[in-house]
């Protein structure tokens, strides 16, 4: 049976599919469906949704909602994404190595993770971000340092049950390097459960971001959605619009992020699943 | 207007007469049917919680708030300006301007009981104030001779006249403390600092952190048959939404200062039962601006700067920003005070002559219709202020200034500036009601200093300098006057600075509770006259 089919079987990962697929759309064509910068003042503050020419209201200097959100996309996935490939770079060199390696290579490793796991991701990003000074970069940079040790330690598993499978053996035999062993015999078959976890933390780091943002600690110099919530929460009276919608962007990208990483689940891992009664046996 | 630019020289004999009618007495009350009335608490908010309440030893706004209900001054000020009696109910100028005496009430008890004497005043002024009070210091330094020729009269005779020199004997410059108390000891860490002993209405009576601080009336108050009311609670509420349930709700009847965020302020304009009141506010002029660091590329060039001035609309800053509360800046100094030349306009909202200026600059667009670009610090404080740092790069940026917005929090903001780490900046500072107090000292090159709230921008004209000299050593208001509007063209013709707002924090309270602004500090008055109408 094939991937697709398997992913397909599941329709909650469909629907996330779907939805991030209109959210990416949606961030790709924001600069053609706006034509202008989110930031600028078109029109009179407060609107509300589908007042003067605002779809999704405007907020209290003027600005379009609706702007604001298909901009914001962009740096949701930006950020999600960027955080979320530099976490795995980190995560999966340090995993392979204390797992192929083992000894004492492994225990300081592992120990380096546990220090960095036993303390709280997010009050760790707060502070570095509030010492980086916050702009685009510093946020990435902390959301990376904070979502590393996970994938450390199932890449680390992995490799210790792959280590020692027959296949190993013979590339250890033929005479191969460690390096080459570690990154083209074992890491593509450690794949699935990596990339089912990459899904959920693409889902973590927006999450992460839209929070910073929403304490003031986003880049002042790009719309995002915890920016647009953190602005519209003192006027929710007034305005509910500035952080509802935003806030329902945030929910759908998230849940659909968590959907498509169960359904990437469901198709890699047949057994699981099975078990699961997702699939018929 | 007339008012306030009446000098002080002509009340040299009776002030005390002249300035009284500012606060309502029992007969003016009567007669408009509402007659003061004994009784009640008022429950108000202090943001935030003040550390001490020894004023002197800490001068920030809540301090000043609570302290001067404990304390009084020798004087207030009227909401002109004008200086008014508080402890002093008289006193005189010569006509050199070289000697002022102040007649003092008989009969003013310390809350412990003991007698207030003209020793107190001095030993206020020339001790306590002048180790521990930086802003008091500057002024009372000036001071050749302090004299009691009796228990209830005191004499100051000064180096070289100064002629804003009575704005300083308001509770909020230099509140009278009791000298068996503090003489001879470590004032900043006197046992007795944690129960303030004042001359005001009210005493202190409980102070729960973090929860209130209660004060109760003064059985003894030298004002017979005052303070109307039983006590006042302060309550310490740090979350901005649950101060503004508070006041909803009746269960506190006043808020002040920045207790209710601006935005919130239009909600309470429609509540029936409450008054939003925007002065009280007149001799602390809070004026906002875009500093602009003088020495960099562009920034140093006043074509640039007037080009900045022109493509802001302080108007919607006011109406949008600020929902109405305060008002638009037209010069560098602030409306309210003393000597502002309403003749003198800094350049208005005017994109076309933004341009203009730029072009003639050699500044051209560039395909993304990008002049030049400059960094802004924003100011930390809190969510109005990011949306005027978030205004003003849009506003620039039609006429093709491209802003990059930085953020840092408040110790790094104050860092930055003080060292001159920034291009552009907002800021905002009190003008202590007359320009060689509170306006002098942001553009004079004595006073380019790499200490905040100097002269940080780093302008520098010499004429703007001998300008200010010559006012603050003037003997007579009508030269310092002329003077100050010199100063005030020759500064909106350089635009040092871009000048955005003149601030006000809003009052809101119940209705009931009356004579709750009466001077030119607002909520800084003693409140001895303040009463709940039935």
């Amino acid at each position: 049976m094939s991937f697709w089919k398997r992913f397909a079987r599941n329709i909650g990962a469909l629907v996330g599919l779907a939805i991030l697929v209109l959210v990416g759309l949606m961030a790709v064509l924001a600069p053609v469906l706006f034509p202008f910068s989110p930031w600028e003042m078109r029109g009179i503050p407060f609107m509300g949704p589908g007042e003067a020419g605002f779809l999704l209201g405007s907020d209290s200097l003027g600005r379009d909602v609706a702007a604001g959100i298909a901009h914001g996309a962009l740096v949701s996935f930006l950020v999600g994404g960027v955080s979320t490939v530099a976490a795995l770079a980190l995560g999966v060199t340090l995993g392979a190595v204390a797992g192929y390696g083992g000894g004492w290579i492994d225990d300081a490793i592992m120990r380096f993770t546990e220090f960095f796991q036993t303390i709280p991701s997010f009050v760790l990003a707060v502070v570095l971000v509030a010492i980086f000074t916050p702009s685009i970069t510093s946020i990435v940079v902390a959301i990376a340092v904070v979502s590393w040790p996970p994938v450390t330690r199932v890449v680390r598993a992995e490799f210790l049950s792959l280590r020692s499978r027959e296949f190993v053996q013979a590339a250890e035999v033929l005479g191969r390097g460690p390096i080459a062993i570690m990154f083209t015999e074992i890491l593509p078959n450690a794949l699935s459960p990596i990339i089912v976890l990459a899904s959920l933390m693409v889902a973590t780091a927006i999450l992460l971001e839209s929070s910073l943002s929403f304490l003031g600690l986003g880049d002042p110099n790009l719309m995002s959605w915890g920016f647009m919530i953190g602005s519209g929460r003192s006027v929710i009276r007034i305005a509910w619009w500035m952080s509802v919608f935003p806030g329902v962007a945030i929910f759908l990208t998230v849940l659909a992020l968590n959907l498509v990483g169960e359904g990437l689940n469901d198709a890699l891992n047949p057994r699981l699943a099975r078990r699961r009664g997702t699939l018929p046996a | 207007m007339t008012d306030a630019m009446r000098p002080i020289a002509r009340r040299t004999l009776l002030a005390g007469a002249a300035a009284s009618p500012v606060l309502m007495t029992l007969a003016e009350a009567r007669a408009q049917g509402v007659a003061p009335r004994r009784g009640g608490v008022l429950s108000t908010i202090i943001t935030p919680e003040p550390p001490i309440l020894i004023l002197g030893v800490n001068n920030q706004g809540p301090t000043l708030i609570v302290g001067s209900k404990i304390y009084q001054g020798l004087l207030t000020v009227t909401p002109q300006l004008d200086p008014a009696p508080m402890l002093a109910k008289s006193w005189t100028r010569s006509d050199d301007g070289l000697v002022y005496t102040f007649t003092l009430e008989q009969g003013v008890k310390w809350h412990d009981g003991r007698d207030f004497t003209s020793e107190d005043v001095v030993f206020s002024l020339m001790k306590f104030h002048m180790e521990v009070n930086p802003r008091a210091r500057a002024i009372l330094q000036r001071i050749d001779k302090a004299e009691t020729p009796d228990a209830h009269t005191v004499r100051f005779t000064l180096k070289a006249p100064f002629e804003p020199f009575l704005l300083i004997f308001d509770v909020t410059g230099c509140a009278i403390v009791p000298k068996h108390v503090y003489d001879g000891t470590d004032y900043r860490n006197n046992p007795a600092n944690a129960t303030p002993i004042g001359t005001g209405p009210f005493r202190m009576a409980e102070w729960q952190r973090g929860n209130f601080i209660r004060l109760v009336r003064n059985e003894q108050y030298w004002k017979q048959g005052q303070p109307y009311l039983d006590g006042i609670t302060y309550r310490i509420v740090p979350d901005s939404q649950s101060r503004g349930l508070a006041l909803q709700t009746g269960q506190v009847q006043m808020t002040s200062s920045n207790d209710i965020e601006p935005f919130d302020v239009p909600r309470f304009q429609q509540q029936a039962n409450l008054q939003v009141a925007q002065n009280g506010w007149e001799l602390f002029a809070p004026l906002s601006w875009i500093e602009i660091n003088n020495r960099l590329d562009n920034l140093k060039d006043a074509r640039f700067r007037r080009a900045m001035a022109h493509a802001i609309d302080r108007n919607f800053i006011a109406q949008r920003l600020w929902f109405g509360v305060g008002k638009p800046a037209t010069s560098p100094i602030a409306s309210s005070t003393r000597f502002h030349d309403p003749s003198v306009q800094m350049p208005g909202f005017n994109p076309r002559e933004a341009t203009a200026l730029l072009d003639a600059m050699g500044l051209r667009p560039n395909a993304q219709g990008i002049r030049a670009s400059i960094k802004m610090m924003q100011i930390p404080y809190g969510e109005v202020w990011n949306r005027l740092s978030e205004y003003l790069r849009q506003a620039l940026r039609q006429v093709g200034i491209e802003v990059t917005l930085e953020s840092t929090d408040v110790a790094g903001w104050v860092r930055r500036l003080a060292a001159w780490e920034f291009e552009t900046t907002i800021n905002f500072v009190y003008q202590w009601g007359d320009p060689t107090l509170g306006v002098e000292r942001t553009y004079v090159t004595s006073n380019i200093q790499k200490v905040a709230f100097t002269n940080t921008a780093g302008y520098s004209n010499p004429e703007v300098d001998r300008l200010f000299e010559a006012a603050r050593n003037a003997v007579s208001a009508d030269d310092r006057r002329r003077l100050f509007s010199d100063v005030q063209k020759r500064l909106v013709e350089d635009v040092p600075l871009v000048w955005l707002m003149e601030l006000v924090f809003p009052t809101i309270h119940d209705r009931r509770l009356r004579n709750v602004i009466t001077s030119g500090t607002g909520v800084h008055a003693p409140y001895d006259d303040v009463f709940f109408a039935s």
